[in-house]
């Protein structure tokens, strides 16, 4: 009797002991956001809110007035995010068709591992060929005295975008249940017509969501843009303009940044902003695919 | 159960490192600071450890608020700046129980640089303020060339762009349209592919390996008056003399009094073998005057 | 036209255009590959390999980088391979279908949406502030390790459900307890699985340099770090360094390539020998 009390207090305690595994993760995301949040509520006891997003200017270091306006940074973030979305969302979705519905699946078993390759590319090497690769490419052929911009920004995003939209895309054209292709191909549509007109818009939530990830990658980003986009504090004003963006911005100044100032607590509000960016958008993701999995089932 | 044992053992190890980590801290000696000077210390750090055995020095870069900031929360022991440190830092310096004494390792020429198609020779301090504060956006302005102005710079942890804005911009903002460089260095690499650029490094950076100044380059004179003399940042005796309008001191601060083994590596700094490497470098010696009196004092 | 003509042409040239997608994707990686390949190959030698940079980080090597980037990497595995499986064994085979679980899996997925200079902050207050580690080789890895955390939970529980069910009501059966089956029915299958998934974690934790910049990584240490509570130098930071901070960019942009090939190289060799190992596995299992 004694045993097998011993033995179930033993199998609690080795489930609590799991439990707590299981809840670390929640318990990680929440300290992140309340780290961010009890470090950045400092700065606005200096810096009124509506200048922190709705001002263009920061400079927080000015001898004249310090500026704490992230406007900026936001439009610069923008620009290349939906730089990069522009670039990557059409041709993910067409590399996904390819590799779900034109490729041989001997083709399919060796492309898809390379397409792994390109995710794995850390992001430094990425912003490093943005400096000698891409950057020289564009300012030849814009004829800019510096291909630093938010062009080179897009164009990098848009390559470690490119992944996440190929892989999610192709999984859920992938789960387009077969009867709707039988269906349609024995109406006597051609494959590619089922395609465009059945699949796509069938995977549809699937592609959207991808797009949503990659769209949160592209946000977060940090290192890329660091090396390419040239840092200009300025509001941009066009593509070729050199842009700060708001993880760059972060990037830049940390390092330097007294602890426990106005500037330094700014900083984390920049970070906070981002956190929050970036969680409505995969929170979103998430929904959209959760949905389109349920309907499917 | 194996594997059980083998996870705990792991925690207690990590557990049991991380102790060791805490009491293990700062052997080394930590140079924080400015990315002007991070190449020249870390040469002079380089050639020192290889001269005394049982020598450890650690050299990051960071910008010279970077060093400051380090050398008030006491995350290293020396800090680099190209610049004199502001009321306030010293302030809170003192707040934090830190009493910072400077020592002047180095003089730099801070250079004022073009792209050589460009056809403009010498420039005042104010014109250069005007162009940085972003008064003026083409070359022709200034007597240049009709072209647009590509500005480089640094971001605000630079001791020279603090330089910069204190003794050329009169203490205004910045052009919000200068692209701001990681460093010294990649200033220069924009420089030599843009036709309309202008920058600021320090003189240190202008000469390549073979002491000659880098392809692509053009260092423009600088004078105080309109029509003044104007000089460049590598005549030694105008730097000096103080004719050229923009050298400066260039810092390393210790929290009080230096250490022994921070004192020994300061002292070769300021010492005939130290200063024989930053005028290989390319930068100024600290020289016999008020620099190396004031060093002196500080080793006390 | 026939009908069918048309359809045909019009499938010829959509498929055309997405081979040509394809096309230019593999054409990017490529380009990319071979630009690093040709020009870091150059500067790859054993020297390079096994030395210390000198004179001012013109020459020599990046051997500190390499050692500095393993070490850390160790941490993190440390950290995110034990909590990871951990958590992974919850879900998978205690959990049931409840809002906690959820909410556990949610956290997951946007954990790892969250910008990994994010994690750079949160590291900095935790384990370089409040913890007072310093900056030094145990916040950054601690750092990484939290990043790399959904990344093994994922991993690990995409192992344990190719483990069939029968396996378990094969143990209970006989009278094991949750534990017991877990341990001797399911584990033993899983764990190769999902330490090949935490591999890439770990490949992709190796490339990070947002998360290192500010927690632990150091321009130039002339010495091997000799405890968890030194700076270090790290392979990403170094890459970083050498092409935007140097002195002399030009002259050591093929030290900079060549670091970028040896990142790469060992990224993309842990990456491969995980694609390989997963690919046996699973054949095995079939």
């Amino acid at each position: 009797m004694r045993k097998k009390k011993l033995s179930h207090l033993k199998e609690a305690g080795i489930r609590a002991f799991f439990f707590t595994c299981g809840v670390v993760a929640v318990l990680v995301l929440v300290g992140i956001f309340l780290t961010l949040v009890l470090t950045a509520v400092p700065a606005f006891r200096e810096i009124k809110l509506s200048e922190f997003l709705l001002s263009k200017a920061w400079d927080p270091t000015s001898p004249e007035k310090a500026e704490y306006g992230i406007l900026s940074m936001v439009m610069s973030t923008i620009m290349v995010t939906g730089g990069a979305l522009l670039l990557a969302v059409p041709i993910g979705i067409a590399v996904a068709a390819y590799l779900s519905d034109v490729a041989h699946w001997r083709v399919r078993e060796i492309l898809k591992p390379i397409v792994e390759i390109l995710a794995g590319i850390p992001s430094v090497v990425i912003g490093f060929l943005g400096i000698v690769l891409i950057g020289p490419a564009l300012s030849k052929i814009f004829h800019t005295g510096n291909g630093l911009n938010a062009v080179n920004g897009s164009v990098l995003l848009a390559i470690m975008a490119l992944p996440t939209i190929i892989s999610i895309s192709e999984d859920s054209l992938n789960a387009v249940p077969k009867a709707y292709n039988e269906a349609s191909l024995a109406l006597g549509a051609s494959r590619w017509q089922t395609l465009l007109r059945v699949k796509l818009p069938a995977g549809l939530s699937g592609i959207i969501a991808a797009a949503m990830l990659g769209m949160g990658r592209a946000i977060g980003e940090t290192m890329t843009v660091l090396m390419a986009t040239g840092n200009a504090r300025a509001f941009p004003h066009g593509f070729l303009d050199s842009v700060r963006t708001m993880t760059a911005g972060i990037a830049i100044e940390l390092g330097e940044v007294p602890y426990y100032t106005t500037h330094y607590y700014a900083l984390f509000a920049i970070g906070l902003v981002l956190f929050v960016i970036t969680f409505a958008v995969n929170l979103v993701a998430d929904i959209v695919l959760h949905k389109y999995q349920e309907r499917e089932q | 159960m194996k594997r059980t044992k083998i996870f705990t053992a792991l925690v207690l190890a990590l557990l049991g490192l991380a102790g060791i980590a805490a009491a293990q801290r700062a052997k080394m000696i930590q140079v924080k600071g400015s990315d002007t000077m991070v190449n020249l210390v870390q040469i002079l750090a380089e050639e020192y450890m290889g001269k005394t055995p049982g020598a450890a020095i650690a050299v990051l870069g960071g910008g010279s608020g970077t060093g400051i900031t380090g050398l008030i929360n006491q995350t290293c022991d020396i800090a680099n700046s190209s610049r004199e440190w502001k009321q306030k830092e010293i302030d809170q310096a003192w707040e934090k129980g830190v009493s910072p004494r400077f020592f002047v390792a180095a003089v730099d020429g801070l250079s004022i640089v073009v792209n050589e198609k460009n056809p403009l020779e010498q420039l005042t301090v104010a014109q250069v303020g005007a162009l940085y504060r972003g008064d003026v956006k083409n070359w022709k302005a200034v007597g240049g060339m009709e072209k647009a102005v590509s500005l480089y710079g640094r971001q605000s942890n630079s001791g020279t762009y603090v330089f910069m804005q204190e003794f050329v911009l009169g203490n205004k903002n910045y052009s919000a349209d200068m692209k701001e460089m990681n460093g010294n260095a990649q200033i220069i690499e924009g420089l030599i592919q843009d036709e309309g650029a202008v920058g600021y490094v320090g003189v240190g950076y202008l000469h390549d390996q073979d002491g000659k100044i880098r392809k692509g380059l053009k260092v423009l004179k600088i004078s105080k008056e309109p029509n003044g003399t104007g000089f460049l940042p590598t005549d030694k005796a105008a730097v000096d003399s103080g004719a050229y309008p923009l050298s400066r001191p260039l810092y390393m601060a210790t929290s009080g009094k230096p250490k022994s083994d921070v004192a020994q590596f300061l002292g070769w700094i300021v010492g005939p073998e130290g200063q024989a490497i930053v005028e290989r470098e390319g930068f100024f010696i600290v020289g016999e005057g008020k620099y190396k009196a004031a060093n002196d004092k500080n080793f006390k | 036209m026939k009908t069918s003509t048309r359809k045909g042409i019009a499938q010829a040239v959509g498929f055309l255009a997405l081979r040509a997608a394809m096309g230019l994707v593999l054409a990017v990686l490529l380009l990319f590959l071979y630009d690093i390949g040709k020009k870091g190959g150059g500067a790859i030698s054993w020297e390079f390999l096994t030395e210390a940079p000198r004179r001012g980080m013109t020459e020599g090597g990046i051997f500190p980088a390499i050692v500095g980037t393993f070490l850390v990497t160790l941490i993190t595995a440390v950290l995110a391979v034990p909590l990871g499986m951990s958590a992974a064994i919850y879900l998978h085979e205690y959990a049931k279908q409840s809002r906690l679980t959820r909410l556990i899996r949610l956290s997951i997925r946007n954990l790892s949406g969250v910008p990994s200079i994010v994690y750079g902050l949160f590291g900095v207050i935790l384990f370089v502030n409040a913890m007072r580690f310093g900056t030094s080789i145990l916040s950054a890895g601690l750092t990484l390790g939290l990043m790399t955390l959904p990344w093994t939970v994922t991993a690990s529980e995409e192992a344990l459900k190719t483990i069939p069910n029968s396996y378990r009501e094969g143990a209970m059966a006989l009278g094991a307890t949750k534990w017991q089956t877990i341990r001797t029915n399911v584990l033993p299958y899983a764990i190769p699985g999902m330490l090949t998934g935490t591999v890439l974690g770990l490949a992709r934790a190796a490339g990070e340099t947002a998360p290192i910049l500010f927690t632990g990584a150091a321009f130039y240490l002339p010495f091997l770090p000799r405890s968890l509570g030194d700076q270090f130098m790290a392979l990403p930071y170094h890459l970083y360094i050498m092409a935007t901070q140097h002195h002399a960019i030009q002259q050591v942009r093929p030290l900079a390539y060549g670091t970028a090939l040896v990142l790469i190289g060992l990224v993309l060799g842990l990456n491969m020998t995980a694609v390989v190992l997963r690919y046996r596995l699973r054949r095995k299992h079939r």
